[in-house]
């Protein structure tokens, strides 16, 4: 059993107009098991918190901690918090020229067990779970998502995810510009992690399509670096009905969410 | 450049117009390198002074204007403004500019197939000038200075299955001359490897023919000691429907500067050359190419790819492809690109392509040089690969695409262990 502890998190980034604060202020904590949704309008600073989490030198933590078991998360480098258990899904996977998906994963995987994986199980492995989520064998060869498309890239996320077995997955709008086939496979492939136990899973979507797939434990709701509202999966239901408008901060959105309950 | 007079598309070659003061559509037009030994004027001015050897209508900056000679009295005293001079630091060529080449030249040693004869011959060999003629001053005085010279001979319809390796071992640091030939006889094919190492300080000229319907693979390694200082022309001939490729793969000496070029003397032929560099720190590796597309329906592909780490590592890469007017369906490619591993290492980077006619199948041309992407990095990193295999791997990926190109596996083993070993020098 793990706890992934966020406290008071505050988080800045640097503008061209100066610094930026995003995050205001997140608390959550996770434990392994659990499954949290993250929701919000756009803007609001959920991918700032995952980035943020997996270490991305971008985002500057003003204040706050996050930790593991009680370890500092914001002493480690990237790939230490890797190595510690973390694992975030990337909602834009970038492309690596000259990196081979097969060499990348073997060298991922052995860097984050500490000695390299059996050869012979482990081809088998990855075959199998490409297999799982429909992608096709020779993507193996090519370089690490050079030429996916979108919803390959994404399966790519959560073969990763399924191979690399991390104490907490992160899925960073994993559902986004996905279709409703690429959605299932996708979610079938995070559900099957989850039950292999040991596994908790911080989701941060934008839409509630995802949650029909994914049955969330609860759902915090963003709003301008903050969560605004907490709830069971119900508030998922609610907000697939309402929207954001009732969270609107100012009289600018106040007046639009009113004119357009008029 | 008023001199143009014939219609010509040419692109990339310099301007006599600098767009930004102090440089030219090429960058730079004074080597800061060479600066302080003279007076002379930007070299808009110098360009067009270095004018002798071209003929009516062909404009000096043109490399159909270049000067050609056996004669070293031909070529002016350098001053590190010529163009193709510019970004050499002369002061470390160790007089091999300026000095007789009287040391002992690195000694030869062949071994591959029994069917590949390996000649001693004296200058007066009919060999001798078959496929080369010496294009800068350094060249030429290794064509006045060399006493003998290696002819390799691959005999007609012979294929080769195992490589020819030319060990070019360097002893002494006096500066010294070589020549060797290398003749590709009719429809043989076979890979040779030259493979330069030890000390030297030498000016070589390097001669190949391939004959009508040979293939021929020269790879040369430059894996010199850190004291070497080497100069290198490298002079091809391509016959009828041959297939020459080329492979530059510099690692080693303080100063190593290749000048390979292809001239395709009939049509059908085929050329690919390839480069691959890798600069420390202090290290200069140039490389300066020339394909020309002489006779119809010929077709070359270029692309050189470096990597540069440490203070003053200093790579230049300049390609010359020349279409003529004869050159009729030519298709051609050229590249380069440079990934700037840590701050204070300088890459010079200038494709010049020019066209004189425009019934070709396509010509480009194309040069890039960056740092390591951070959101690579990133991406490998969150998967828990530290920084120093992450840059390693995205560096390895980047040079493999050169070295998979040898097509040799024995070779291409030991040179990616070659690019580990250089990565692992300063685990940047």
């Amino acid at each position: 059993m793990s706890t992934l502890e966020i406290k008071d998190l505050h988080v800045s980034i640097d503008t061209e107009q100066g610094t930026k604060e995003i995050l205001k202020g997140v608390s959550l904590t996770i434990k392994t098991g659990q499954t949290h949704a993250i929701m919000g309008p756009n803007g609001s600073g959920k991918s700032t918190l995952a980035s943020t989490i997996a270490g991305h030198p971008r985002y500057k933590v003003t204040s706050g901690t996050i930790t593991l078991d009680g370890e500092d998360v914001l002493a480690m480098s990237v790939d230490a918090r890797a190595r510690a258990g973390l694992f975030l899904a990337m909602q834009y996977p970038v492309e690596v020229p000259g990196v081979s998906m097969t060499n990348f994963l073997r060298t991922a995987k052995t860097a984050i067990d500490g000695e390299a994986p059996k050869l012979r199980t482990w081809t088998k492995d990855v075959k199998a779970a490409m297999a799982q989520l429909r992608i096709d064998a020779d993507f193996a060869e090519r370089n690490v998502n050079e030429g996916f498309s979108g919803g390959e890239k994404k399966r790519v996320e959560i073969l990763q995810l399924e191979l690399f077995k991390p104490k907490f997955a992160i899925l960073d709008e994993t559902d986004s510009g996905l279709d409703v086939d690429a959605l299932k496979v996708v979610s079938e492939g995070v559900n099957r992690a989850h039950e292999a136990g040991n596994m908790g899973t911080l989701l941060i979507t934008h839409y509630t399509r995802i949650l029909r797939y994914i049955k969330p434990d609860f759902v915090h709701v963003f709003v301008d670096g903050q969560v605004v509202e907490e709830g069971g999966p119900e508030l998922a239901d609610r907000l697939e009905e309402e929207g954001y408008d009732r969270y609107a901060t100012g009289a600018g959105a106040a007046t639009i969410a009113a004119a357009a309950q008029a | 450049m008023t001199e143009i007079t014939t219609e010509k598309a040419r692109i990339g070659a310099p301007s006599a117009q600098p767009f930004i003061n102090g440089f030219t559509e090429e960058g730079e037009s004074l080597s800061p390198i060479n600066s302080a030994t003279s007076r002379a004027p930007l070299a808009g001015e110098a360009v067009k002074r270095h004018s002798h050897g071209g003929g009516v209508g062909i404009p000096d900056s043109s490399r159909a204007g270049r000067l050609t000679s056996y004669n070293l009295a031909d070529f002016k005293p350098l001053t590190g403004l010529e163009e193709d001079w510019r970004f050499t630091p002369l002061k470390r060529l160790r007089g091999l500019h300026s000095e007789v080449l009287s040391g002992a030249a690195p000694t030869v040693t062949v071994s591959g197939p029994e069917q590949v004869t390996v000649e001693t011959v004296a200058r007066g060999d009919k060999r001798i000038g078959s496929a080369g003629i010496p294009e800068d001053r350094v060249s030429a005085n290794a064509w006045e200075n060399f006493s003998e010279a290696t002819v390799l001979t691959i005999p007609a319809e012979f294929e080769a299955d195992t490589e020819v390796t030319v060990v070019i071992e360097g002893t002494s640091t006096e500066a010294a001359a070589q020549h060797l030939v290398i003749v590709a006889n009719k429809f043989s094919k076979a890979v040779v490897v030259l493979n330069h190492q030890g000390s030297a300080v030498v000016s070589e000229n390097i001669e190949i023919v391939i004959e009508d319907g040979a293939n021929l693979t020269v790879v040369s390694l430059q894996e010199w000691n850190d004291d070497a200082v080497h100069a290198s022309s490298q002079q091809a001939k391509i016959g009828r429907d041959a297939k020459f490729k080329h492979v530059v793969v510099s690692l080693g000496g303080d100063l190593v500067r290749v000048t390979p070029s292809a001239r395709f003397t009939a049509p059908g032929g085929e050329a690919e050359m390839f480069g691959l560099y890798f600069a420390d720190a202090g290290q200069h590796l140039e490389q300066r190419l020339f394909v020309d597309h002489a006779v119809a329906n010929c077709t070359s592909n270029v692309l050189y790819k470096g990597a540069l780490q440490g203070r003053n590592a200093h790579a230049v890469w300049v390609g010359d492809v020349l279409i003529r007017k004869e050159a009729e369906g030519t298709d051609s490619y050229e590249a380069n690109r440079n990934l700037l591993l840590t701050d204070g290492a300088r890459a010079d980077s200038v494709p010049n392509l020019e066209i004189e006619t425009g019934l070709i199948k396509g010509a480009g041309h194309a040069s890039a040089t960056g740092r390591l992407d951070d959101e690579h990095l990133f991406y490998l990193m969150a998967r828990g690969i530290p920084e120093d295999v992450a840059r390693r791997l995205v560096v390895r990926g980047f040079l493999h695409e050169i070295i998979q190109q040898i097509k040799v596996p024995a070779l291409e083993e030991r040179l990616t262990e070659a690019v580990e070993r250089e990565l692992a020098v300063t685990n940047n």
